[in-house]
C-alpha cells in the first residue's frame, strides 16, 4: 500500500532557522492496516503526514503508493487517493459554504470537475443517509452554513467527507486534540467505526498514548523526525500507557518532559 | 431636469455593475484583492474604442475587449501562482503595466467616438428609444451576467472556486488545483470588469487612459455597500445585492454632488465611504467596549477607549 523508504525533509535549508523535520523515515503498510503514531511536539509526526499528502517536496529518499512512486505528484493529484482530517476543525471544511455543497465538494475528490450542476437531488438523499450515521442531527441541516457547526459537527462532518469517496489512506493528524474530552471520545469512536467498516488503511497522529494503543493494529513512536519504536499488535495489546513511557525513555535515554503526552 | 439626473444615475449603476460583478468575484470569492482592475477597466475602452475607430462592429469590439480584460487576469494569476508574487503587488504589476499596454493600443491619450456607431446607438436602430438606450443595454448586461453568474457559481467549477476562496488546503486535500482556480477567477473577474471599461466608453463616447483610476474602490464600495443593505444570504441574493450595491453607490454620488461636492473630490469621498465601511467591525467593536465597560466599571476604565 504505502512505502515510505529514506524521506528526509529539511525546512529554510541553509538559513538560519534550518529545520530538520524528517531524517530518515521508514515506513510501510499493508493494505487495510491502521497506525497509530506518537511523539513529542516537533518530533515531525504532522511533517510526515504532509509530506504523504504531498502539500511539499521530499529532499530525499521515495514514495510509493501501491507499487508507484508518488514523489513528483502534486497534491491535488494525490489527493484522488488520500483522504485527510486536520487536527484544526476550521482546515477541514470551507465555513462559508453549506454542509451539502462540502460533501458535494467531497463526493467529487479524485474525479473531473465540469459544468454540471455542483450538487443534485439525489446526491441530496445520499448525504442525508449518511449524516443520519454520525447521529448528530446535521441530516436535517443540509442547508445550513458549515461555519455555524461546532467543533465537534465540523471534525465529524471532515471524516465523513475525508472518507465519502472510499480513500486508498486515510490520513489523521491529531484531529481530535482541538475538541473537548467528550466530544474527542466521540469523534474518536466514529474514527474507528468508519475505519473498521470500510477497512481502510489509515494513519492517525495522536497526542493520547491511552488512545494510540487502544485504537489501530499498529503503534509508531516518533523523535527528532526518526521513527525511534515500533510496536506491532500482539505487542500492543499487551503494552500499557505506563510500558508506553518507559519505552520512550529507554529509546530516547531522556524522560518524557512533555504534558501533553503525560496527561493523556 | 431631475428626471435625467436620475436616469443617468441609473445608467452608471448598471454599466458599472459589471465591473463591481467581477470585483466581487475576486475580493469575496476568491478572498483576493485585485489591483488590476484600475488597468483591465481602462483597457475593456481602450480595446473597444480602438477597434471601433477602425470601423469594427462595434458589438464584436465589445467582446474583443471581454477577452481581452480576461487575459490580463490571466497575467496576474500567472504572476501569482507561478511565479509567487503576492495577490497586491501581482495586481499592481498588471495595472502598471496596462497603463502602457493601453496608451499603445489607443496611440494617444483618448479616442472620442462621437457620432460612432456604438452599442448604443446598435440598440437604437433595434428600435429602442435613443433616451433608454444605454438603460436597455444596462439592464439586459447586468441581468445577464448575474444569472451566468449564478449557474457557474452553482457547478462542480463554481463549487472549487468558491472553495479555493474559503480554505484552499482543504480543496487541494478533495483534489482541486487552486493555482488554476485563481487563475481562472481572475480572469473571468477582469474580463467582466474590460466589458464594464468597453460599455462605458460608448456610453460616454470616449475613451480616456485615465478613466480607470480608482475603479478597484468603486467597485470595493459598490460590493461592501450592497452587502451590507441587501444582505448576502446566497449567492443569488448577493449578486443582485452587489448590482444594487452599484446603484446606489452611483445615487448617493449624484447626492453629494447636487450638495455642492466639486467632482474632483470623489475619490477621496469613494475611499471615505470604504475606509468607514473596511474600519467598521473594529469601530465597532471598540464602542461596544467603551459601551459595557461603562456600564460595568468605574468611570477610569472609560479613559482606555478613548
Ligand atoms: N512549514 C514549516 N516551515 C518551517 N518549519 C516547519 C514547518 N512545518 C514544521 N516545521 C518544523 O519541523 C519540525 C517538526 O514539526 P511537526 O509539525 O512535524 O511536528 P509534530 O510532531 O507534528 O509536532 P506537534 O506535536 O507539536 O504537532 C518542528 O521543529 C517545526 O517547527
Ligand atoms: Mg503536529
Amino acid at each position: 500500500m504505502l512505502r515510505m523508504k529514506n524521506v528526509h525533509k529539511t525546512f529554510h535549508p541553509g538559513s538560519v532557522n534550518e529545520k530538520c523535520a524528517l531524517a530518515g523515515v521508514d515506513l510501510t503498510l499493508k493494505p487495510g492496516e491502521f497506525i497509530t503514531v506518537i511523539g513529542g511536539n516537533g518530533a515531525g509526526k504532522s511533517t510526515l503526514l504532509n509530506i504523504i499528502a504531498g502539500v511539499y517536496p521530499v529532499d530525499r529518499g521515495t514514495i510509493a503508493l501501491d507499487g508507484v512512486i508518488i514523489n513528483e505528484s502534486r497534491e491535488h493529484v494525490r489527493a484522488k487517493y488520500i483522504g485527510r482530517v486536520f487536527q484544526d476543525p476550521m482546515m477541514g471544511t470551507a465555513a462559508s459554504m453549506t454542509i451539502e455543497e462540502n460533501l458535494a465538494l467531497a463526493l467529487r475528490r479524485g474525479r473531473r470537475r465540469g459544468l454540471r450542476w455542483g450538487v443534485t437531488k439525489k446526491e441530496r438523499d445520499y448525504f442525508r443517509g449518511q449524516l443520519a450515521q454520525l447521529e448528530l442531527g446535521l441530516e436535517n441541516r443540509l442547508k445550513s452554513k458549515v461555519g455555524l457547526l461546532s467543533g465537534g459537527q465540523r471534525q465529524a462532518l471532515t471524516l465523513l467527507m475525508a472518507t465519502l469517496v472510499r480513500p486508498k489512506l486515510l490520513l489523521l493528524d491529531e484531529h481530535a486534540a482541538a475538541l473537548d474530552p467528550k466530544t474527542a471520545v466521540k469523534v474518536m469512536e466514529l474514527t474507528d467505526r468508519i475505519i473498521r467498516t470500510q477497512g481502510l488503511t489509515a494513519l492517525m497522529v495522536t497526542h493520547n498514548m491511552r488512545d494510540a494503543l487502544k485504537y489501530g493494529n499498529r503503534t509508531v513512536m516518533m523523535q527528532d523526525g526518526k521513527i525511534i519504536l515500533n510496536l506491532p499488535e500482539e505487542k500492543k495489546k499487551k503494552t500499557s500507557v505506563d510500558d508506553l513511557l518507559k519505552m520512550f525513555e529507554e529509546v530516547t535515554g531522556n524522560t518524557v518532559n512533555n504534558d501533553r503526552m503525560l496527561l493523556a | 431636469m431631475y428626471f435625467t439626473i436620475f436616469l443617468g444615475t441609473m445608467e452608471q449603476g448598471l454599466l458599472w455593475a459589471l465591473m463591481v460583478l467581477g470585483v466581487y468575484i475576486t475580493f469575496r470569492v476568491l478572498n483576493y484583492a485585485d489591483l488590476t482592475v484600475d488597468g483591465s477597466f481602462a483597457l475593456g475602452g481602450a480595446v473597444a474604442a480602438r477597434l471601433i475607430l477602425g470601423e469594427i462592429d462595434p458589438w464584436a469590439a465589445t467582446l474583443v475587449a471581454f477577452f481581452a480584460g480576461g487575459i490580463a487576469g490571466l497575467i496576474t494569476g500567472i504572476l501569482h501562482t507561478q511565479f509567487k508574487i503576492a495577490p497586491l503587488l501581482s495586481g499592481i504589476l498588471s495595472m502598471i503595466a496596462l497603463y502602457s499596454v493601453n496608451l499603445r493600443i489607443m496611440g494617444k491619450a483618448n479616442i472620442s467616438l462621437l457620432r460612432l456607431d456604438t452599442v448604443i446607438t446598435g440598440v437604437t436602430r433595434l428600435g429602442v428609444e435613443e433616451k433608454w438606450a444605454a438603460l436597455v443595454i444596462g439592464i439586459g448586461a447586468a441581468v445577464l451576467a448575474v444569472i451566468l453568474l449564478w449557474l457557474f457559481l452553482n457547478t462542480e467549477i463554481g463549487f472549487a472556486l468558491r472553495a479555493t476562496g474559503d480554505n484552499g488546503q482543504m480543496i487541494r486535500s478533495l483534489g482541486v488545483n487552486t493555482n488554476a482556480m485563481k487563475i481562472l477567477g481572475l480572469s473571468m473577474s477582469n474580463a467582466l470588469v474590460a466589458l464594464s471599461g468597453a460599455l462605458v466608453a460608448q456610453y460616454q463616447s470616449f475613451a480616456d487612459i485615465g478613466m480607470g483610476i480608482g475603479t478597484i474602490v468603486i467597485g470595493l464600495a459598490s460590493v461592501i455597500i450592497g452587502e451590507v443593505i441587501f444582505g448576502a444570504n446566497s449567492i443569488m441574493r448577493t449578486l443582485a445585492a452587489v448590482v444594487l450595491g452599484s446603484l446606489v453607490y452611483r445615487i448617493v454620488i449624484a447626492f453629494v454632488l447636487q450638495l455642492g461636492l466639486e467632482p474632483t473630490d470623489l475619490r477621496l469621498f469613494t475611499a471615505l465611504i470604504v475606509t468607514v465601511a473596511l474600519a467598521s467591525p473594529v469601530l465597532k467593536a471598540k464602542v461596544q467596549r467603551c459601551f459595557f465597560l461603562g456600564r460595568s466599571e468605574t468611570g477610569a476604565e472609560n479613559e482606555k477607549c478613548a
